[in-house]
């Protein structure tokens, strides 16, 4: 491990000096390695801002894949204001023509993407150019019907609409939902379509055969089980620096799932690089610790490179509806250059404080009122709000304005909410959890909100 | 207007301010700069055996007779201003009498020995500080209080966080009383009669008038100027200028140099004790603008009178009724953090309630207890004795709450929680609550799943409680909280 880090390291000082960019070292020293997964930095296509994009190669098939991915689940619209708007082919055209232009080589889609339609759309983008350019990912999303007819028709389905006589990589979608190992049994194992699909790979016309996972980790874990009869060539996993560690009770923490393909020697294809979205703006005093180390870059930059950083990392995809997004993340990975210790720390440090201070969902629609104890929670929930987007909530008890910050986010307490009513008279009876249409857990936001304001008022360091 | 007489008033009522002010502020941001006028005074020096304060305000008093009572003594201060407004309405109202010795002496032994017996706070009814203290936190801090929602409204009505808006509080009927009764009557004295309060009641000032016969500078009558009009007699709220002896009792004498201005032969001169020869002086020009316009500032800073009442906040149909929480029956009271125990503070406490009006949390109320009238004692109704407020224990001029760190704080032990099974949600109700225990800033709380329970139960580790209160004043049910805190005989350290 040291040994290898040690060689990472100096090779990266090496290619830097010479101008062509960074090798992926090992993001965390949490996993082994193990991999004989080769990670590469060849001359790309196209250029931006200069540099080349850095690929990854994958042990099973030799893939170079680009580490930006292409997820084609956000296509732009033809009226985006209108949810049932068709794709804008065109447009999708001009952006998969840019992408593969700068060296984007993999595309990510599925037969459920885009109200369905996602797949015949990329299809045709794609056609446009020699197969050869790129790969294309898609999905068995029997979500639904477990039966082995249906799964198969998916399946000859997607080359259909993708317009391909053989599928790249091929995942079965979305392990660990539903109840978890049964219901994987009952989509793959029951009814022999995984069987098929071991088989279809042998035939060629799945290269790469995979799994994407949310949910349950029992799943996850079951089927890495098998990876000795099985053989995974990839597993797609969400993986950012906020669910790195702190993914949260219905999730799964990236570092293990991540240490645990390691180990196998299995790439990491990532999905929610920026969770979301969300990861892509954050207030603004998270924002500008990043912009004081790096003040040209953007935010979802960060998480594009914490994402890419670690070694076993395939790709990292990203649905990008806007040039300027695929232009900017085209740039963070030409070349990748991965997050040093200190930037790690600084983003373990930004994700604690994120999850500190996130918006929280609440549409002020009084469903969970009335409070048996009495608590104003929209009220509550409204001042918090507020105080994040007036800049009234300090990432931390250092910052330059603490002292204003506090005052307004106090003051401003009392008077939104009376004192009786406030957060800390929550006792967690949870008898609002039902009521929220917007799932939030608001016993646990409340519960966030008064240790924020208990920091506050005690004038503890944070 | 003479120099010394310019002087002590503009002196005094710097300092009438500022002590006001201290009373007054309910912010905490005054009591680093002005908590030393508290310390200061004589009563609470005494009973936190400050003896550098008490040593300096002897020697004070020996060099230039009872100075404290005009400039440093706020009810002394009070008095005067009520007088001046006496003196408007009718001229020349005093007159010279005798001293009162008897009584002055009985009231003063009366005094020591009530407080030999630690019936503090009964003698402390008529100690000038606190008696002032009393005033100022039962009666002006509301009004202050008032007039800071007043200015809060309309900073929040300008999206400002300069003024926040603070409840007025109830402090019980008996300090309420106690207060207006000791405004009224040393009022009504300083209005007709000056000083007499000083004179015949006041211990401190007794006192301090031993002292004062001995005192190096005095106001002197030079007999060959001295034309027996008796001005200065009718002038001198301290009646103890015997105009037909030409004599001046120094040990009643507050040397507020009234009498200065009032001779118009100039036969008064405040002169070293054996220079009975007053040498010619040059003329002071009168200047009374100076100290009017002080006054007229000071009146308006004392009299913030922000009548309406603060807006409360509507409750809408969307929210439940809150039960008012109610006190428990204690079998021990508690005294906050620093105070030692409750005997402790009961023998040093003067009941100026400075603390009461300086708790942000809405803790320290006074006592009604009949050894303890109106020292401070704790209830959690309003609120709990906070991690970070050590407050009391900054402002309290006499040693009754020593000065104690947060540090401290946070290892003393002041009382310990009581679980009250019938009252608590989730023993009896099976609601699912761990208020107590999540807010328990000792970590004494704990959330147990006892056999025959269907949800959790707090049990207490007495062994960490430090009977802040967190746990009752925020348990869900009321009005009596299903857990309470009983006090400690003594505190402890943990």
């Amino acid at each position: 491990m040291q040994t290898n880090d040690k060689k990472g390291l100096s090779r990266r000082e090496f290619l830097r000096r010479l101008g062509l960019g960074g090798v992926a070292v090992v993001g965390s020293s949490a996993v082994s390695c193990s991999s004989d997964l080769v990670t590469g930095n060849k001359t790309g296509n196209g250029l931006v801002g200069g540099g080349t994009m850095t690929y990854r190669t994958t042990p099973t098939t030799g893939d170079r894949v680009s580490l930006l991915g292409y997820g084609c689940m956000r296509w732009p619209q033809v009226d985006p204001t209108d949810r049932n708007s068709p794709m804008d082919q065109e447009q999708v055209n001009r952006l998969v023509d840019y992408a593969i232009e700068h060296g984007v080589n993999y595309f990510d889609t599925a037969p459920v993407y885009g109200r369905g339609l996602s797949e015949r759309v990329t299809g045709i983008a794609l056609k446009r150019h020699p197969r050869e350019k790129y790969f294309i990912a898609t999905k068995l999303s029997n979500m639904r019907d477990f039966s082995r007819e249906g799964a198969l028709a998916m399946y000859r389905k997607s080359f259909e609409e993708l317009q391909v006589d053989y599928i790249d990589y091929y995942l079965l979608h979305s392990i660990g939902g539903g109840d978890g190992i049964p219901t994987v049994k009952k989509r793959f194992f029951d009814n022999g379509v995984l069987e098929f699909l071991l088989k279809e790979r042998e035939a060629g016309r799945i290269r790469n055969l995979g799994f994407s996972y949310h949910g349950d980790v029992k799943a996850f874990d079951y089927l890495l089980s098998l990876h000795d009869q099985i053989r995974w060539d990839f597993v797609q996993i969400q993986l950012n620096y906020v669910d790195w560690k702190h993914a949260g009770r219905r999730n799964t923490n990236a570092d293990y799932l991540y240490a645990e393909l390691w180990k196998r020697g299995i790439p990491s294809v990532i999905m929610e690089p920026l969770l979301g979205g969300r990861l892509a703006s954050l207030n603004e005093h998270l924002t500008q610790r990043l912009k004081e180390r790096r003040p040209e870059e953007s935010v979802a930059s960060w998480a594009f490179r914490f994402a890419g950083s670690p070694e076993g990392v395939l790709t990292v995809l990203s649905g990008m509806t806007y040039l300027e997004h695929l232009e900017d993340n085209i740039r963070t990975y030409s070349p990748l250059e991965p997050c040093s210790e200190a930037e790690l720390t600084l983003l373990e440090d930004t994700a604690q404080r994120y999850l500190r201070y996130p918006l929280i969902g609440c549409t002020d629609c009084l469903y969970c009122m009335p409070c048996p104890y009495g608590l104003d929670i929209p009220g509550i929930f409204k001042h918090y709000n507020k105080c994040i987007n007036e800049g009234n909530v300090s990432a931390t008890s250092g910052d330059a304005d603490y002292r204003r910050t506090r005052r307004a986010f106090l003051v401003g307490y009392d008077r939104a909410v009376p004192r009786l009513r406030q957060a800390a008279h929550c006792i967690g009876c949870r008898e609002c959890v039902a009521h929220c249409p917007q799932s939030i857990d608001i016993p646990a936001q409340l519960r966030k909100i008064d240790a924020y304001v208990e920091d506050l008022r005690q004038g503890k360091e944070f | 207007m003479n120099r010394y007489r310019k002087l002590r008033t503009v002196a005094a009522l710097l300092l009438f301010v500022a002590i006001v002010l201290l009373f007054l502020d309910f912010t905490g941001v005054t009591h680093a700069y002005l908590g030393w006028l508290a310390e200061v005074q004589l009563l609470p020096a005494l009973l936190a055996l400050n003896v550098w304060v008490v040593g300096v305000l002897i020697v004070l008093t020996l060099l230039f007779g009872r100075l404290y009572c005009s400039v440093i003594c706020p009810l002394g201060v009070m008095q005067d201003i009520v007088a001046r407004l006496g003196r408007k309405a009718k001229r020349n109202r005093y007159g010279y009498s005798k001293a009162k010795t008897l009584l002055r002496v009985v009231v003063l032994v009366l005094f020591g020995v009530l407080l030999a017996l630690g019936l503090t706070s009964w003698a402390a009814l008529i100690a000038p500080y606190s008696a002032f203290g009393r005033i100022a936190t039962n009666l002006l801090q509301p009004l202050w209080m008032w007039g800071n929602n007043l200015l809060a409204m309309g900073a929040e009505w300008m999206d400002s966080y300069a003024f926040y808006r603070v409840e007025v509080l109830w402090r019980g009927a008996i300090s309420l009383v106690v207060a207006l009764v000791t405004l009224f009557v040393v009022g009504l004295l300083a209005w007709k009669h000056g000083r007499t309060w000083c004179n015949t009641i006041c211990p401190v000032g007794t006192l301090l008038g031993f002292f004062a016969r001995f005192s190096w500078l005095r106001p002197v009558i030079d007999r060959s100027k001295c034309n027996g009009c008796g001005l200065c007699a009718r002038n001198c709220k301290a009646a103890c200028i015997n105009p037909k002896e030409h004599t001046i009792d120094m040990s009643r004498c507050v040397v507020c140099f009234d009498c200065l201005d009032s001779c118009r032969q100039g036969a008064i001169r405040y002169v070293p004790r054996r220079k009975q020869q007053p040498e010619t002086a040059s003329k002071e020009q009168p200047e009374a603008g100076v100290s009017r316009r002080t006054f007229l500032a000071v009146a308006a800073t004392v009299a913030v009178t922000g009548v309406a009442e603060a807006k409360r906040k509507k409750v809408d149909g969307g929210v439940a009724a809150i039960v008012a929480k109610e006190a428990p029956a204690r079998k021990r009271e508690i005294v906050p953090a620093g105070a030692h125990s409750v005997r402790h503070l009961t023998q040093h406490c003067t009941a100026c309630q400075l603390c009461i009006s300086a708790c942000p949390n809405r803790v320290l109320k006074p006592s009604n207890g009949l050894m303890r009238l109106m020292q401070p004692t704790i209830s959690y109704v309003d609120g709990y004795c906070r991690p970070e407020c050590t407050r009391c224990s900054e402002v309290c001029p006499t040693g009754a709450i020593q000065l104690i760190t947060r540090e401290e704080k946070s290892s003393i032990s002041i009382g310990h929680a009581v679980w009250v099974k019938k009252n608590c949600l989730a023993a009896s109700e099976g609601v699912q609550c761990d208020n107590c225990a999540r807010h328990c800033p000792a970590g004494a709380i704990t959330m147990v799943q006892a056999e025959s329970y269907e949800r959790a139960i707090p049990t207490i580790d007495t062994e960490r409680c430090i009977g802040c209160g967190a746990c009752e004043y925020l348990c869900p049910a009321r009005p009596f909280s299903a857990i309470y805190v009983e006090g400690n005989d003594e505190h402890r350290q943990l």
